[in-house]
């Protein structure tokens, strides 16, 4: 009987414990770990931050709708430059509508104004709206590439990415 | 007499008693054995002191707070039988809950009684804080309950997504810019900026708070999906399990607070 319960004394047990309780809780951790990471998605169905965009001579001067309800991008030609304009409001995040009678983007959700060139004159709005990466490729085509944007703020308008010149 | 006959013939049989396992609670111990001995009334101190059910005194707000958390449990399984959280169905759902379904201000009930569980929240919290309740020893139970409030207005913003019209899909745009801009964990928060190896971007839109709470950059279906199911399973499983520590914390912190 007794050379059972020799077999573990009472630091032996200590000690088994303190492992079983290390194991579970990095058992935890991971598993806690993995739903984190279970929580983003690796393939999202979004529209595609990078487009093409037709040849520059298809733009007039002004606003151009065109893309904007697949990419979100206003084509915008003004005094010599062709650039693509956020359509995203840079208050809250909303999307302004182009009024070509009052040549303004006005956000509906609280007023925010902004001129052609995307600076904003009116409305809550903190700052311009952005402009994102164009350029051409080998074939002439134009490129928009939205994961790189240029801040007015910041002085970025004037960097030959953030526009084509017509 | 006759009647009471009848009552102890019922209480005598063995259906009674294996439901019932105290006598008629007309003495004090089997008052006490009802609550102690029920495993709803449990969480409930066995005894209340005078004071703990004057109105004056508690409002009853958390009981109110409760109570419409209770109804809207009910009518929101209620309603989970006929809405569908994906783009193509869940406006029409929701229009279909009033005009197709019988009851049709099952929705109503539900969307007023969300308002009405922020307001009774917000003024339980009040009359606690103005009585002096979130001292100690009950300072344990005022921190369970600041995030009671806290998952309380989480459920008001999920479920403010699922009815798929404009006014939701940019409420809750512009409430995940606000994860955005969130110190570290946003993209366009303090600090994102700083949080880069070279030209590797470490808190970008695709791997921030607000993709997470999206799963994607914007308002799209996998974000009704997500919503839905913080909405009513995750979150009111959480809002449950702490109301029954909140419960039972009162009962063991000394129970509702008295006038001084």
């Amino acid at each position: 009987m007794s050379e059972a319960r020799q077999s573990l004394n009472r630091r032996e047990f200590f000690s088994y414990l303190s492992v079983a309780w290390i194991a579970f809780g990095a058992a935890c951790a991971g598993l806690a770990s993995l739903a984190f990471r279970y929580s983003y998605p690796n393939v999202n169905f979004e529209p595609q931050m990078e487009f093409l965009a037709g040849t520059p001579d298809i733009y007039e001067e002004g606003v151009d709708e065109r893309y904007k309800k697949g990419f979100g991008v206003w084509m915008v030609k003004l005094e010599g430059k062709l650039f693509a304009l956020s359509n995203i409001c840079t208050h809250l995040g909303c999307i302004p509508n182009w009024q070509p009678a009052e040549l303004k983007f006005k956000c509906p959700c609280h007023g925010s104004g902004y001129y052609m060139s995307g600076v904003n004159f009116e409305g809550p709005a903190p700052r311009p709206l952005e402009r994102y990466k164009i350029g051409l490729n080998a074939e002439g085509k134009i490129i928009v590439d939205k994961t790189k944007v240029f801040r007015q703020e910041k002085g970025q308008w004037d960097n030959p990415n953030s526009f084509i010149t017509v | 007499m006759a009647a009471k006959g009848l009552a102890d013939k019922v209480r005598e049989t063995q259906v009674w008693k294996s439901i019932f396992r105290h006598g008629p609670p007309d003495n004090a111990r089997n008052r006490a054995a009802v609550v102690a001995g029920n495993v709803f009334l449990h969480l409930h101190p066995i005894k209340l002191k005078k004071s703990g059910v004057q109105l004056g005194y508690t409002w009853c707000m958390g009981g109110l707070t409760f109570f419409i958390f209770l109804a809207l449990t009910v009518s929101g399984v209620l309603l989970m039988f006929y809405y569908r959280p994906t783009a193509e169905y869940a406006f029409n759902d929701i229009v279909a809950l009033r005009e197709h379904v019988p009851l049709g201000i099952m929705r109503e009930i539900h969307r007023w009684g969300a308002h009405a569980m922020v307001i009774t929240t917000w003024l339980h919290m009040f009359r606690v804080f103005m009585t002096g309740s979130y001292k100690p020893p009950r300072e344990f139970n005022w921190g369970v309950g600041v995030i009671l409030l806290v998952l309380t207005l989480l459920l008001s913003f999920t479920g403010y997504l699922l009815p798929w019209d404009q006014l939701a899909i940019w409420a809750i745009t512009v409430g995940a810019n606000m994860a955005k801009a969130t110190p570290f964990l946003g993209h366009g928060g303090p600090g994102a900026s700083l949080a880069r190896i070279g030209d590797f971007v470490m808190v970008s839109d695709k791997n921030d708070v607000r993709f997470q709470l999206l799963a994607g950059r914007f308002v799209g279906e996998p974000a009704l999906l997500r919503f839905y199911i913080l909405h009513c399973v995750f979150i009111p499983l959480v809002v449950g399990t702490l109301i029954a520590v909140h419960f039972w914390r009162v009962r063991k912190d000394g129970g509702i607070s008295a006038p001084l």
